[in-house]
């Protein structure tokens, strides 16, 4: 059981969103993650989903999604040299002067930029794999994390290979 | 200049449809204006769910795809249990559903249902259409989506704005549907089918076991001779039935819950399974780790997904069934005849035969003989669902395929007898018989309505034992006998039929069987048949839930 990086093609059309939520949760799959938007291809939209299982469940997983009439392509990214990114955003107290000087040294070191400022706040985003964003938010939990929002991973094969359309 | 509904049924005629089954309501009313004075054949139905049924029998008979019609809101949601119900057996259907006008979606309006949510689990693929311009494409899509590949229905929603809507020139029509998320596999790995042949070569104790997918790829034929060219013993799934002829010397019967012991014996001994057009469905396998212990498997089906979905295979074949027999025919060169093998077989059928108390009481399996000595072998069995359904699996011959019409997968109770309608139009020249249950029988009785009304020629049989049987059967076997809810009262069911105008006879004997078989099959038009049958019979032998299939119970009451 790990958790696998699926990139998926799709239609851009009404519904396929659902289609492709709906096939994991009846066939009881679980989705740590899920990104969508549109994508090179006109038409065509790429959803990234983290889902964990052993080998057998992650293959079905991908032959029931190919099923779909509205799915392109399915790629597992996970066994492959791929690059993963994901982006946080963190709202942390900050009223006091040493842990506002604190939480900024802090954010410098992840390369973590401050992109609100407030009297008793400081917003800050992240972009990384998703170990880095865990350490952030770990270290910035003693302050008071008052809302944290993750953007879910996507990611992309290394080098000239792309995950493209031809089931 | 023309209307969405006068496009969408210009579409269905472009597709060759001839019959669809349907029930008009607000929201449709422009599709029923435009039927009005179209060649189309309108059956009524009297509730949406049996136009799915009817529509799915047509299909399973004719092999083509078919059709029904509901309005929005309820009507759409009627359909929902018999498009389920193709669903689960990969049978070619297309729904179609009047829906709200667009401006009106979302608003919780009249008669308003998500009905694509509702069926996105249960369809191959569904639509809801924006505008009359897109209705012949997406039609054209939705007869190839349907009946191509691993079939399955497919159902489009039609808002009433978009059936009034109008075009000014008929939408362009595309020669071969091409869809770039579906492209079906029709021929099989070279590979794979040299390692298939490989193992084929190598085992001693090589087994068949086929399902609906060989009916389903029209591959009987194919199958026969595969078995025959290397003497190869078959059982088929309750779906597979009649892809092999009931009576052939390699037939092995039915496997699984309710399957033969010999049948179940060969899977539990075998060294080679050959699956074909099946899915290991737990009916069929028992508890998996028993099922064929000792065998290597070759899976031969369409559809990737069912490849290692229950049980790890050796050889994986992704493809149509027809094409795959018709490579392995060819590569594989007449080996030897297994004689060791025959001869256990024999054995196992000397045995321990399908069996039941010939005592002079009128028992179900008895009338079922009966049946299948008096029909020819293109006449059309449809069933209900439970103990009606094994037995007729069990002890009637089936010689051809697509004469047995069944709800597999679902299980549907109440599938039969609407399911005959459309079996009788797919085949108008055959004698239809539904076999039923009281139980099962009343579920979608208000369809001898419907049959009455066009002298639609089915025969229904009922086995008559006033319980839900099977569900009986599995109090009694594993419920310490606590009948919970699972007895009916006694239904005059000859006069329900004689208020509809059908006529009927009630047999409350053996000796009476024949005879009043032979009056419903020599009556023309429909007939009602009420067998009192012995109230506590039960279906036998049976694999316990959860258990291996070499641990049959019941066995044994000769």
């Amino acid at each position: 059981m790990k958790p696998h990086t699926l990139s998926i093609l799709v239609e851009n059309r009404a519904g396929v969103l659902s289609r492709v939520t709906g096939l994991f949760s009846r066939r009881g799959f679980n989705i740590e993650s899920l990104a969508v938007g549109t994508c090179e291809e006109p038409g065509m939209s790429r959803i990234t989903i983290v889902c964990i299982g052993d080998d057998a469940q992650i293959e079905q997983v991908m032959k029931q999604l190919n099923k779909l009439i509205d799915i392109i392509k399915v790629s597992d990214l996970t066994d492959n040299e791929r690059v993963e990114r994901e982006l946080a955003m963190i709202k942390v107290n900050a009223d006091s002067g040493t842990s506002r000087s604190e939480i900024m040294q802090i954010a410098q070191i992840f390369r973590a930029q401050i992109i609100d400022m407030g009297t008793k706040t400081l917003v800050l985003q992240i972009t990384g794999n998703t170990e880095k964003i865990d350490a952030l938010e770990t270290l910035l939990r003693q302050y008071g994390v008052k809302e944290l929002v993750r953007t879910g991973k996507i990611g992309m094969l290394r080098g000239s290979k792309t995950v493209k359309s031809g089931k | 200049m023309k209307t969405g509904a006068k496009l969408l049924i210009e579409g269905l005629q472009r597709e060759g449809v001839e019959t669809i089954f349907g029930y008009p309501g607000g929201v449709v009313l422009p599709i029923y204006d435009e039927l009005y004075d179209s060649p189309l054949r309108h059956i009524l139905v009297r509730h949406e769910q049996a136009a799915a049924h009817a529509a799915d029998g047509y299909a399973r008979a004719s092999g083509r795809v078919g059709v029904c019609l509901a309005t929005s809101g309820p009507g759409a949601c009627n359909l929902v249990t018999g498009i389920a119900t193709a669903y689960m057996d990969s049978i070619p259907i297309v729904a179609i559903t009047g829906q709200v006008p667009t401006s009106l979606l979302g608003n919780d309006a009249f008669q308003e249902s998500d009905i694509t949510g509702i069926t996105m689990p249960v369809t191959k693929h569904n639509y809801l259409v924006k505008k009359a311009y897109d209705i012949p494409r997406i039609l054209q899509e939705a007869f190839y989506i349907a009946g191509t590949g691993r079939p399955g229905p497919v159902l489009i929603d039609i808002p009433k704005d978009v059936s009034t809507g109008t075009v000014e020139t008929d939408p362009p029509r595309v020669e071969t549907v091409s869809l770039r998320g579906y492209q079906p596999t029709y021929k099989g790995h070279q590979r794979q089918i040299d390692r298939a042949v490989e193992l084929l070569t190598l085992a001693e104790r090589p087994l068949i076991y086929a399902g609906g997918g060989v009916i389903l790829s029209n591959a009987s034929e194919e199958l026969v001779r595969f078995a025959e060219q290397m003497m190869i013993p078959i059982t088929t799934t309750l779906m597979g039935l009649g892809a092999v002829p009931g009576d052939h010397p390699l037939n092995l019967g039915m496997l699984g819950m309710h399957g033969t012991e010999y049948a179940n014996y060969a899977v539990t001994e075998c060294d080679l399974l050959i699956a074909v057009g099946v899915r290991f469905d737990d009916r069929v396998t028992g508890k998996l780790d028993t099922f064929a212990p000792h065998a290597k498997i070759i899976h031969i089906d369409i559809d990737p997904a069912e490849i290692g979905k229950n049980k790890k295979v050796d050889v994986p074949i992704v493809g149509d069934v027809r094409n795959i027999l018709g490579e392995l025919i060819q590569k594989l060169q007449k080996t030897g005849h297994y004689q060791t093998w025959h001869e256990k077989i024999k054995g196992w059928k000397k045995k321990h035969p399908l069996r039941y108390k010939d005592d002079g009481k009128l028992r179900p399996q008895y009338i079922i003989q009966q049946l299948s000595a008096l029909l020819e072998e293109d006449d059309i069995i449809v069933s209900e669902v439970g103990q009606n359904q094994m037995w007729t699996a069990q002890y009637y011959c089936f010689r051809k395929p697509r004469t047995w019409i069944t709800s597999g997968g679902l299980g549907t109770m109440g599938y039969g007898l609407p399911a005959s309608m459309g079996v009788h139009y797919a085949r108008p020249d055959k004698t239809v018989f539904d076999i039923a249950g009281d139980g099962s029988i009343q579920m979608n009785i208000q369809e001898l309505g419907t049959i009455a009304q066009y002298k639609i020629p089915v025969k229904i049989a009922i086995l008559n034992n006033q319980y839900l049987g099977m569900v009986r059967q599995w109090q009694e076997l594993f419920y310490d006998r606590r009948y919970s809810f699972t007895e009916l009262p006694a239904v005059d069911f000859v006069k329900i039929a004689q208020a509809y105008g059908i006529d009927g006879i009630r047999v409350e004997s053996r000796d009476e069987v024949q005879s009043a078989l032979k009056t419903a099959i020599n009556t023309p038009g429909p007939f009602m048949l009420d067998f009192r049958i012995e109230r506590e019979e039960n279906v036998y032998p049976i694999v316990p839930p959860g258990a291996a299939n070499n641990e049959m119970i019941g066995g044994n009451n000769s």
